[in-house]
């Protein structure tokens, strides 16, 4: 389909310690696609993400990102992607256009499309009225957008967004999904954790991660398919396969997988 | 390695950090300030107007020109004059005198034959301190009045005048030798906790995950967190040497620059260690509190500043080696009081240099950005 993955892992692995975030886990992310991955709190999601935006040395295994190895080039890769983590982390006691400019700073952004970006970026993310304010008093919604564009600034193929939208309204929530789209659109490869299942539906194909495991990997319209139960239809008695709904798939693959971790 | 881009990225971030936070600005600007003005007036060895006796036995002329020299020597009032030695007993007693200077009856004699003429000092010991120093003055007295009277010979005996000469600090004033030295102490302190917050902060706050996930570097983060601190340094090392000259009325003898490329060697040095703390504690709280403990006692205690270091236990002398602020203040006094050059300070600003790569590579070690 398309000449080389943006994201390759085989079988990664990761341990703290003795105990295993994540197990051997394999799969590829396709260029251009917004690839979900979910699963309970404690699956490993942060873990392999961080693995993935060279933050965290994997214990065994291998893995790719835009052609890098997450074991030796994260330098490369670092260039290369843009990364929001789990917990909003850019400077409360910046304004916003600090955030931008020093973030533009740290990116090698060029001093001649500095402005461009920048303007870009505040226009996206709906600030540009509130570009002097400290960005520890905007609303999160607001805090996540910008966090969203300052990872962006430099234009990288390939994002990760950790739970880009936990704890954000309903509203700000699609707002946020439409700049992923536009991203997605212009040709970003998005790789998004969420916790939420109708944001799971508008990605292009789903990871299911159990335990460190990966349990599941499909388009949802696939995850569905494949998971076609029997109902009991009430007044005439009869048998009807029906199509249950996303969160239905993922609370019989979690519980045939064990069942989440309990920390 | 090190991207000038990325490199002045995070200056200016420190900049405006430092600029909205109530705290560091307080701490960069007002402390240091502030001690050097308390410090300088609360700490002084000078002991001015000690009440005194004399018994003086003798009667003789040249008893007489050494009684009017502990007169005119400025650090002492005779406040009564006695015949016998029991008699100043009562006065030391009631504490009305510090000492008592007692001149035996042989005083003229002993002199003119070319013996020596021992007199006799009885101290109050009780303030340890201010006795140790009456007695050093009394014996500076003595001792130039008994040259002189010496030297006079037989031709008849001058007035003497008591006079202490002490190289480097004439008027003997021990302010003199305590605000270079403060300036150098306080810079230990401060510096080292000005940068014991930067990088504690950005693990408090999170924001370190995110600068991981950049290209930045470990050098470009270091040194663009310490060049801002290295300016506040400098600055405040300015301001105290113009407080030490304006306020304090020390001499500035020196070469101005000599101290400021000494004092960026120090600053560099101090703010290494202050980020190695801050790095390995990863608590802003934690690493203020240690910083303040591992700098303060040290460079006030063991530097040589309050006391002197050839009067320490040997264990103690060799632990001194090992505080930069014992070598800084040798510069600070060097070039305020003496107008030493680089001839002179070339050992110094040798060691300031290694105090410096070691501040770096300690903040170096211990400064990981990846999270593991
Ligand atoms: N640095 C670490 N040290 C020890 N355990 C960790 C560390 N980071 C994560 N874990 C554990 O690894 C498991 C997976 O965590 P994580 O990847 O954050 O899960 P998720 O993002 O899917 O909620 C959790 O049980 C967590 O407690
Ligand atoms: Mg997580």
């Amino acid at each position: 389909m398309s000449p080389k993955p943006a994201v390759r892992i085989e079988r990664l692995s990761k341990s703290f310690g003795a105990f295993r975030a994540v197990e051997d886990v394999s799969f590829e992310v396709h260029p251009g696609e917004v690839f979900g991955f979910l699963g309970p709190n404690g699956a490993g999601k942060t873990t392999t993400i961080k693995i993935l935006a060279g933050l965290l040395r994997p214990t065994s295994g291998r893995g790719e990102v835009a052609g890098f190895d997450v074991m030796r080039e994260t330098r490369e890769i670092k260039r290369r992607i843009g990364y929001m983590s789990q917990l909003f982390s850019l400077y409360a006691d910046l304004t916003v256009e600090e955030n931008i400019s020093f973030f533009a700073g740290l990116y090698g952004v060029a001093s001649e499309r500095r402005a461009a970006r920048r303007d870009w970026v505040l226009s996206m993310a709906g600030l540009g009225e509130h570009r002097r304010r400290l960005t520890g008093e905007l609303s999160l919604g607001w805090k996540q957008r910008l966090a969203l564009g300052c990872a962006v600034l430099h234009e990288p193929p390939i994002l990760f967004l950790d739970e880009p939208t936990s704890g954000v309204d309903p509203i700000s929530r699609r707002n946020f999904w439409d700049l992923i789209y536009s991203l997605a659109d212009a040709g970003t490869t998005v790789f998004v954790t969420t916790h939420y299942m109708e944001e799971a539906e508008y990605c292009n194909r789903l990871a299911l991660m159990n335990r460190g495991r990966l349990i599941a990997l499909d388009t949802p319209a696939g995850l569905r398919a494949a998971h076609r139960e029997p109902i009991l239809e009430g007044r005439e008695n009869r048998l009807e396969m029906v199509e249950p709904s996303l969160e239905d798939v993922f609370i019989s693959l979690v519980r045939d997988a064990g069942g989440a971790r309990e920390d | 390695m090190l991207n000038v881009m990325r490199l002045r990225a995070v200056a200016r971030k420190e900049i405006l950090q430092i600029r909205r936070d109530v705290r560091s600005l307080a701490l960069a600007f007002l402390l240091p300030a502030l001690l050097l003005v308390l410090f300088g007036y609360a700490i002084t060895w000078d002991v001015r107007d000690i009440r005194m006796a004399v018994v003086d036995m003798d009667g003789s002329a040249p008893s007489r020109a050494l009684r009017d020299a502990f007169r005119s020597s400025g650090y002492f009032t005779v406040v009564a004059e006695r015949e016998r030695t029991a008699e100043v007993d009562g006065l030391l007693d009631r504490g009305s005198i510090r000492i008592a200077l007692v001149i035996p009856p042989d005083f003229a004699e002993a002199l003119n034959g070319g013996r020596a003429a021992p007199v006799q000092a009885i101290v109050d010991g009780s303030d340890a301190n201010t006795a140790g120093i009456a007695l050093a003055y009394a014996q500076a007295v003595v001792q130039t009045t008994s040259s002189r009277l010496r030297l006079a010979g037989a031709a008849g005996w001058p007035a003497a005048s008591a006079e202490c000469r002490v190289w480097y600090n004439e008027q003997l004033s021990s302010r003199n030798m305590i605000v270079p030295g403060l300036i150098a102490v306080i810079m230990m302190i401060i510096a080292a906790m000005l940068t014991s917050l930067t990088i504690a902060r950005e693990w408090e706050r999170g924001t370190m995950e995110q600068l991981a996930a950049t290209p930045v570097t470990r050098a470009e983060l270091i040194l663009g967190k310490l060049l801002p601190y290295l300016a506040i340094g400098l600055v405040d090392v300015a301001v105290s040497s113009i407080l030490g000259v304006l306020v304090f009325g020390v001499p500035f003898r020196g070469n101005l620059l000599l101290l400021a490329g000494l004092s960026v060697f120090f600053l560099i040095g101090a703010l290494g260690f202050g980020m190695f703390i801050s790095a390995v504690t990863r608590s802003q709280v934690l690493a203020t509190q240690l910083a303040m403990v591992a700098t303060f006692l040290p460079a006030f205690l063991l530097s040589g500043f309050m006391f002197s270091i050839d009067g320490m236990p040997p264990a103690l002398r060799i632990v001194t080696y090992l505080i930069p602020a014992r070598y800084f203040l040798v510069v600070t006094r060097g070039i305020f009081l003496k107008g030493v050059g680089v001839p002179e300070l070339y050992g110094q600003g040798l060691l300031m240099v290694a105090f410096a790569i070691a501040g770096l590579a300690l903040a170096w070690k211990a400064f990981r950005k990846d999270l593991e």
